[in-house]
């Protein structure tokens, strides 16, 4: 798995696993930017059904408004940050 | 009509419970069977996060105000900073994010409603409804206007998505003409929606 630092572009896996997630579908796809690092926390996916759960680096990663909406965006050089999970992350 | 007042001030609750009420109650009711906790200690629990204000948030917003030092601190760590300030912040990470001129931040939980409770109390019922959950991500600036709030069009609005395990506070920007205030009356106009981005906090009298 990469290891991203501030700065790093990311994009965010287009992905539709089922059950538990905590990747927003609308950041499903996008790209953005690491803004700092957050480090290990256990994988969600697992602790919500009560599995021992391995453990995913987590960061913080910013987007603009026009990247998540298009030109549909209510002001596009406004911005969003939102915690994603490494294993969510591929280098753009 | 002078029997106004007589309006029902909730419907009542007679539906039968749903799923997850029925496995709360079955869980507590095992867990005080088994000796593991009681209903007087669950009483003290819910009674200490009901008791939970946003005065420890404008404390120390207050602080960061005031203390250069401390404000850095609370931007690196705002766990260790809090902490260190002495309040019982619980399992929470918290993350403090700065206004400042051409910057607005809020904060938003779209997932479910994330919040830092430990520091600045339960939140209001419209951060969890699905409007402001759904709407804050998607237009922020008119969620904003509509709690009163209109920045110029050339200051960013920057929207914090709690998505896992970090909780957020706004630092708002210090009020203007507020030089000669202590740390306590500058907390004083500290609101709760200026934590969460909805607000700006009040101006001196």
């Amino acid at each position: 798995m990469t290891d991203f630092a501030p700065g790093d572009p990311v994009r965010v896996r287009d992905w539709h696993p089922p059950g538990h997630v905590r990747t927003p579908a609308y950041l499903r796809g996008r790209r953005g930017e690491v803004e700092r690092r957050l480090g290990p926390f256990g994988n969600p996916e697992q602790l919500a059904y009560g599995l021992p759960a391995d453990t995913q680096p987590l960061y913080r990663v910013r987007f603009t408004m026009a990247e998540i909406w298009g030109d549909r965006a209510e002001a596009p050089a406004d911005t969003l940050e939102a915690e994603i999970y490494a294993h969510w992350l591929e280098p753009a | 009509m002078p029997h106004d007042h007589h309006a029902p001030p909730r419907p009542d609750n007679d539906e039968p419970l749903t799923y997850w009420q029925s496995m709360e109650i079955a869980v507590r009711e095992l867990l005080i069977e088994k000796g593991v906790t009681d209903a007087t200690e669950i009483a003290q629990a819910i009674d200490a996060m009901d008791a939970r204000s946003p005065a420890d948030g404008a404390k120390v917003v207050a602080r960061a105000w005031s203390d250069p030092a401390f404000k850095a601190s609370l931007l690196k760590d705002a766990s260790a900073a809090c902490h260190g300030m002495g309040f019982d912040i619980g399992p929470m990470h918290l993350i403090a994010v700065e206004n400042r001129p051409g910057l607005h931040n809020v904060v938003v939980c779209t997932l479910c409603s994330c919040y830092p409770r430990y520091l600045i109390g339960p939140p209001p019922d419209w951060y969890k409804s699905r409007a402001y959950r759904s709407r804050t991500v998607r237009e922020p600036r008119k969620v904003l206007a509509e709690f009163g709030v209109t920045l110029p069009e050339a200051t960013e609005i920057r929207v914090h998505d709690s998505t896992a395990d970090m909780r957020y506070i706004v630092l708002p920007e210090r009020p203007a003409g507020t030089d000669d205030l202590t740390e306590e009356a500058l907390a004083a106009l500290v609101t709760r929606d200026s934590m969460i981005g909805t607000g700006l906090p009040r101006q001196p009298e």
